[in-house]
């Protein structure tokens, strides 16, 4: 692998998180948020404090989750009392409230960002390794989630919150464990991508990035979590190869978005399943002719 | 012996509009109590005022002795307050007896951390399976809910329901758009319910099986009680034939 395919890899490897994060909130428990970049953000700009500030990487990262995920709970709080486009704006508004914050910060770096990150130390290959194993722990994660009991919760908060309530679902606490968890995750993503990117700009967690990532979540199949890896990968390498995309990134992105939740709701999981169920259907047909 | 279940003053104001109006009624224990008036009359904001679904301008609700007046409803349904809708709401994402086993399992996902911890769910498929059984749509168990026809949801409401073990399961129109048949079948198992020990109340247009199957009856009209006590005595009521007949009368006129 050339330098140019571990760092590719590397993004690839970030976004999963990022994405597996906002499935946690938008696909599992059903919340829609505009506003992932932000708490990808505050994971980001954290850690890069930390570094700064001399601290070793596992306690870097480790801030920037913990630092993402409370802020993630405060959000959560805040939006406890709204539901759907009144959650989707409520979202959107925090995603620009933390740009204009990071701004005008001289702390953060204002415009100019943060620069002169030292790196992970663990070389190329090394850092790709780590944030690869945290990556597939996401997502061992997020499978777990899914068959357990919260995961059975959240199907319930998704579907429909009144009816959870009536069988003794505490709803408001389980929108608040979706959102802490999937913002942490966002905090981790942030943390890692702080030391792979080494110069931070606060226009690396704009809109357009909450747009990206909400894009990965709805192609891959809200809520699938092969179907979100999947489209992260497509994605995330898109660009690269299609060179104009980046330029229209918002068009295309938006353009997609709009295309799956008009055509194919289900995205590429409920793809993959219908195909999968046709094959069998023509197996079995075959079998009894 | 005390009452189960002791609902007083509830008032619920709708903007202008006085919905319901210093109601108050009681529940015994083991009793099957249904709830009827014209339509507009306020049963269902009651049950939803009970459950916590809203919250009324005034009034109390005890259940067992204990003020509930301020709960959520997610803790009034642990506390024993089983809800089924008038107009059916299965969890679409899930297979039918999924549906009930959420609720089954509702000691499993009480505590978060737990339920994070927790995978197993065959313990509660099988007993889902057993309220499936009960209300007679077990051989639907594991197909979607969407899609079924109206029958097999009414009843999946009422499974669900049951699952909560509920201290008293509280039926709001289950027999509607039933055919007849399907609705006398579906009083029969609520009756066995009741007669196995469970408290019941319900809302219930169908005053035909209403007069069959329950012990007392409250009736509401314009947000207010009007009549409270045996069937026989109520249904002879003048201001609820008044409430009733009357309208009925005019309508048939019309």
């Amino acid at each position: 692998m050339g330098i140019y395919e571990i760092s590719l890899a590397t993004v690839v490897c970030i976004n999963i998180i990022l994405a597996l994060g906002l499935n946690m909130i938008s696909g599992f428990c059903g919340q829609i948020s505009l506003g992932h970049a932000a708490f990808y953000g505050i994971g980001a700009y954290t850690a890069a404090l930390m570094v700064k500030a001399g601290f070793p990487i596992p306690l870097t990262i480790a801030a920037g989750m913990i630092s993402a995920g409370v802020a993630g709970l405060i959000v959560g709080l805040a939006s406890l009392r709204v539901r759907h486009d009144f959650l989707a704006i409520t979202t959107m508004g925090v995603g620009f409230l933390f740009l204009g914050i990071v701004r005008q910060q001289e702390l953060l770096g204002g415009e100019l960002g943060i620069s002169g990150i030292p790196s992970a130390g663990l070389g190329k290959i090394g850092y790709l390794a780590v944030v690869f194993a945290i990556a597939s722990l996401s997502a061992v994660f997020s499978l777990w989630i899914k068959r357990s009991w919260m995961g059975f919760a959240f199907d319930a908060v998704a579907d429909d919150e009144d009816t959870a309530r009536v069988v003794t679902v505490d709803v408001g606490a389980y929108k608040l464990a979706a959102f802490a968890m999937g913002t942490a995750m966002a905090g981790v993503a942030g943390g890692l991508y702080t030391y792979f990117a080494r110069f931070l700009m606060p226009d690396d967690f704009g809109f357009i990035t909450s747009i990206t990532v909400l894009s990965m979540v709805a192609v891959g199949g809200i809520g699938s979590v092969f179907g979100v890896i999947a489209a992260t990968i497509i994605l995330t390498l898109m660009p690269e190869f299609f060179r104009f995309i980046s330029d229209y990134k918002l068009l295309v992105y938006g353009a997609l978005l709009f295309a799956v939740m008009r055509f194919a709701p289900e995205g590429l999981a409920g793809f993959a399943r219908d195909a999968y169920r046709r094959l069998t259907v023509k197996k079995q047909a075959g079998e009894t002719v | 012996m005390g009452a189960l279940l002791e609902v007083s003053g509830i008032t619920v104001r709708f903007g202008g509009v006085t919905a319901l109006k210093e109601v108050s009624f009681q529940v015994n224990a083991g009793e099957f109590l249904c709830l009827i008036g014209p339509n507009g009359a306020g049963k269902t904001t009651l049950m939803r005022a009970v459950t916590g679904i809203i919250k009324p301008d005034a009034g109390r609700v005890k259940l067992d002795g204990r003020d509930i007046s301020h709960r959520p409803t997610h803790e009034r349904a642990r506390l024993g307050l089983a809800l089924t809708h008038q107009i059916v709401r299965p969890f679409r994402s899930m297979t039918v007896l999924d549906n009930v086993a959420l609720a089954a399992g509702y000691q499993r996902f009480h505590h978060i951390l737990k339920a994070m911890g927790s995978v197993d769910r065959s313990a509660e498929r099988q007993r889902a399976r057993k309220y499936l059984e009960l209300v007679g749509i077990e051989d639907v168990a594991d197909k979607s809910v969407v899609g079924q026809p109206l029958g097999v949801a009414k009843r999946l409401e009422v499974a669900r329901a049951l699952a909560l073990e509920p201290k008293i399961l509280l039926l709001d129109e289950p027999l509607a758009g039933l055919n007849s048949v399907e609705a006398a079948r579906l009083a029969d198992t609520i009756t066995g319910i009741n007669r196995d020990g469970l408290t019941v109340i319900m809302i219930e247009h169908n005053l035909g099986e209403v007069l069959r199957v329950s012990q007392r009856l409250v009736v509401l009209d314009n947000g207010r009680k009007i009549a409270d006590g045996l069937p026989m005595e109520v249904i002879q009521n003048p201001s609820v034939r008044a409430a009733y007949v009357g309208k009925e009368s005019q309508h048939a006129a019309a």
